[in-house]
């Protein structure tokens, strides 16, 4: 089989089929169950896949029926994708923790006829609306803790199904080579699943991908980097997200590498660990989040380990990035971070779980410069990539060797790029998507008829053709002066001083630009406890006076770097408030992704957004929030806003 | 199965496990507990409510074998209780956690829920030690039991954790576990949600609820909080200095006039 051509291979059931005869006896999957970490090879994979698979068609899984899947990294949610294809159904992963409101959405708007839960929780999340899924026929679940008396007419177990499954091959012979005959006619241009985005603006739009669209943007991914079935990665990022899909899926396939599974969502820390994974990829938030652990834990340490560490972190700032992009480096300095390799280097890589890694990815935000060059100048091979579900992923990435904080890289493998008038960055690949499900409109607005597709996003391609991206087209705004307002820009270089969690910037058609911000309660606890700050809350503490003057200090700093930037120096921040809760996704502040949904902050807090321009000094807000389970409550408060100074571009020059 | 699941092995759901027959207990002149008498069915959750004072951890004290009463007598799965040590009380499939969490602070949460299992040890002190043979597989049959109560609990992000550094409201959760770990008929649970927060205390009442379905394990209860309380019992024992003054359903109990001059004040709608 394996002399057969890749391309008569063109669906993921097909490459289930080769795995399982080519990596028969190599791990497959591997999940951390009962404190052991258990795997299956890929013959045992496939076993399991085609006895759920027969188990489906058994409940009457068909070709073209939507199978929503609903839940975390779990090995059987994610069989469930090949189980459900290799009979010509196509899933549909949905957000697992999307409050019901959201998921009804997804669920009615897909017209789901099957759904695969993961537990009790996500079973009675969709229970609780089946009287609005008219085409709901049955109900999957993981887990079945809770379930026991719960009516089995129209809910079975996974694991019920797969027995099904199995003493119906038993009893039938034929019924695998039918099986077999059904994956080899699905063919690449069929519908291979549907992704909901996550919806910065408006409803969540259903991304439908062909298995062409996924099969050639992994092939080519697994090209770019040099994949192989030798890699492990770990599987921690939503399903629903096209990243995880094309990570843990597509490559997953097509490369015929090993996906382990972590316990739980509070363990992946201490997996990643134990696994080692060889290739990374995490939103820039995991890893702000893992220098801060690191740094707040180094101010703990004793003096000998923060004298080391901070003498050698100096010299992998000066010369560590140079030594992993295979420039030539000073004798002396090398000599050094061969030593700093051996004491701290090795020791913190094998404490994040990142010892192993062949190249890490980090996208869908802009990462901070400085979190950037940490994890270079510690040796590992962390690069930027910007993708969109509509494209399966890959759009721009950054080869070896070409790596800058500021960029996200060259256009991808078979990745054509198009900068319209307005800087829209505009792109056409094998990887662009059919079409938003049901929603005619949106797909004819987004696509140009020769197969172009709109990103949104703002950007620039510079002299070594590496594309910047500066932020959402329509984001960008003007002050009333006239100077440039670009609010993700502000937001981002906020975001990266390691207290601050979230920033929201407003100035678009108004005098002069400011901000709201989340403090990051991680780090400025520790910050507080080790200064004998006393609180009793997250409200208490995001308003203390010493917390207002660090967050300022901040704000200044960032006034500073962009007064030296010609054309930023007219946005620089006015006036600042820190928010007295944490923007949630459950109270729709957030996407699911985490991403700040703009416009509906505006009108949530409209008396905060008036104080910052009527001079006032406190404002008082009161916003209703809503719990996980769905009840509401409210939070108030009384919102301090500072005024800050403005630097002349000029004058900063005198002063240097 | 040890000698407790065996012991209550005829006593079917809903029928009485453990009977209360006019319990008197007094330490000098004071009186903890006066003529008291109630019945555990198996299978419910049984809640022992009252305010400070009355009696409730003597009275489970009691019932675990610690204290042993003047007057009156324990009757456990259809036996008349003689005088009896609190291990061997544990032998019969009694287990319970503490009001103040004891538990070993240097541990990790796996050690001491596994210390839970030691009824379940009978491999005996040389093949421990060389650990070998019926040693290693009893050890295997154990922790993987207590892995099954970890995920159960969904701790498993602390299981080598040491357990003084857990906050409170785990450490509750690692001691639920601990007692668990002894496979009880009958689980006692000494103020479970003291000091917790709302979310806190939702967990737990899920937790425990879940025990009583999953493992089918009768629980007795002792807690503070009416509105909990009133959630997840069956049948629940009111005391007042060291009395009983009430004695069933929880509207029942909502509707008792004695109860709520007592205790409850007004009324909860």
């Amino acid at each position: 089989m394996q002399s057969s051509p890749e391309s008569s291979i063109d669906t993921f059931p097909k490459y289930l089929v080769r795995n399982s005869d080519v990596y028969a006896s190599r791990a497959a999957m591997r999940h951390k169950n009962y404190g052991v970490w258990q795997s299956w090879t890929w013959a045992e994979l496939f076993e399991e896949i085609r006895a759920y698979s027969i188990g489906l068609q058994l409940i009457g899984v068909k070709a073209g029926d939507k199978v929503a899947i609903v839940g975390s990294n779990r090995p059987r949610l994610y069989w469930t994708f090949a189980a459900a294809q290799a009979l010509g159904a196509v899933p549909v992963p949905v957000y697992a923790e999307s409050v019901a409101e959201e998921m009804e959405f997804v669920l009615e708007h897909a017209d789901v006829q099957f759904a695969v839960c993961q537990d009790q929780e996500q079973v009675d999340k969709v229970l609780s609306m089946t009287d609005r899924l008219p085409a709901l026929q049955h109900l999957l679940y993981d887990e079945h803790r809770g379930l026991r008396e719960y009516s089995h007419d129209k809910l079975h177990s996974i694991a019920g199904l797969q027995e099904q499954g199995r003493a119906a091959l038993a009893d039938n012979a034929e019924l695998a080579t039918q099986w077999l005959q059904g994956i080899e006619a699905g063919q690449g241009n069929e519908l291979c699943v549907m992704l909901y985005t996550s919806g910065t603006t408006g409803r969540p739009k259903g991304v439908m991908l062909s298995y062409d669209n996924l099969l050639l943007s992994s092939l080519n991914g697994n090209a770019f980097d040099k994949l192989d079935h030798t890699e492990e990665i770990i599987a921690y990022l939503p399903l629903a997200w096209v990243g995880d899909h094309v990570f843990s899926y597509g490559q997953f396939l097509t490369a015929g590498y090993c996906v382990c599974c972590p316990e739980s969502g509070e363990t992946i820390d201490i997996d990643r660990r134990e696994i080692a994974p060889t290739y990374f990829f995490a939103p820039p938030r995991v890893f702000e989040s893992l220098l801060t652990t690191i740094t707040v834990r180094m101010e703990d340490a004793g003096k000998v380990k923060k004298a080391m560490y901070k003498y050698y972190m100096a010299v992998a700032e000066r010369c560590g990035e140079k030594i992993l992009n295979g420039q030539s480096v000073d004798l002396v300095d090398k000599i050094k971070y061969t030593l700093g390799n051996l004491f701290i280097y090795g020791p913190l890589r094998n404490q994040l779980g990142m010892s192993r890694i062949k190249v890490g990815y980090t996208a869908g935000e802009a990462i901070g410069p400085e979190i950037f060059s940490f994890y270079r100048s510690l040796g590992i091979n962390l690069k930027q990539l910007y993708g969109q579900t509509e494209a399966s992923v890959y759009i721009t990435a950054q080869p070896d060797g070409e790596i800058y904080p500021d960029t996200v890289g060259k256009p991808s493998i078979d990745v054509e790029l198009l900068l319209a008038d307005d800087g829209e960055v505009l792109y056409r690949s094998p990887g662009v998507f059919m079409g938003y499900y049901k929603n005619e409109e949106a797909t004819s607005s987004t696509k140009t008829a020769d197969g172009w597709v709109h990103t949104g996003d703002a950007g620039f391609i510079d002299d070594d053709g590496h594309l910047h991206i500066i932020d959402r087209a329509k984001d960008v705004g003007k002050l009333l002066d006239g100077s440039m307002f670009p609010p993700k820009y502000i937001e981002n270089k906020l975001k990266f001083f390691p207290s601050i969690q979230e920033v929201v910037a407003f100035g678009d058609q108004r005098d002069y630009a400011t901000v709201m911000i989340n403090i990051d309660l991680t780090s400025v606890s520790n910050w507080a406890e080790r200064n004998n700050i006393a609180y009793a809350s997250y409200q208490e503490l995001s308003s203390h006076p010493q917390v207002y003057a660090m967050i300022r200090e901040h704000v200044d700093q960032v006034n500073r770097d962009l007064s030296e930037e010609p054309r930023m120096a007219g946005a620089q921040i006015k006036r600042f408030l820190v928010l007295h809760k944490e923007l949630d996704a459950d109270d729709g502040e957030l996407t699911r992704t985490q991403k700040v949904r703009r416009s509906f902050i505006a009108e949530r807090y409209i008396p905060l957004i008036e104080g910052l321009y009527d001079g006032s000094s406190e404002r008082f807000i009161s916003t209703e929030v809503v719990f996980e389970d769905g009840r509401r409550g409210e939070i108030s408060a009384t919102v301090r806003i500072e005024e800050m100074e403005i630097y002349g571009a000029s004058e900063l020059r005198e002063s240097a | 199965m040890n000698y407790g699941t065996k012991m209550a092995s005829g006593i079917e759901p809903g029928a009485e496990l453990l009977r209360i027959e006019n319990i008197s207990l007094s330490f000098g002149g004071v009186k903890a507990l006066t003529d008291v008498s109630f019945d555990i069915q198996r299978g419910e959750v049984r809640a022992i409510i009252g305010p400070n004072g009355a009696g409730k951890s003597s009275m489970l004290n009691v019932i675990n074998g610690f204290y042993h009463p003047q007057v009156g007598e324990v009757w456990y799965c259809g036996e008349k209780r003689k005088g009896i040590k609190p291990h061997q009380i544990a032998h019969q499939g009694i287990a319970r956690t503490f009001q103040n969490i004891a538990l070993f602070k240097g541990m990790s949460t796996l050690d001491n829920i596994m210390t839970g299992r030691s009824t379940h040890m009978s491999a005996n002190m040389l093949s421990q030690a060389i650990w070998r043979g019926a040693a290693e597989k009893e050890e295997i049959k154990n922790r993987r039991y207590v892995e099954e109560i970890i995920d159960f609990l969904e701790i498993q992000s602390i299981r080598k954790t040491p357990v003084g550094r857990l906050p409170y409201g785990l450490q509750k959760r690692v001691e639920l576990g601990r007692a668990l770990a002894a496979e009880p008929v009958l689980l006692l649970l000494d103020e479970p949600m003291a000091g917790m927060n709302v979310e806190e205390k939702e967990d737990m009442s899920r937790f425990i609820l879940d025990v009583q379905s999953e493992f089918g394990t009768t629980i007795a209860i002792i807690e503070h909080d009416m509105g909990v309380v009133m959630d997840i019992s069956d049948r629940l024992v009111v005391l007042d200095y060291g009395k009983k003054i009430g004695d069933g359903t929880p509207e029942e109990i909502r509707n008792n006039q004695a109860v709520i001059d007592a205790y409850l004040g007004v009324p909860h709608e």
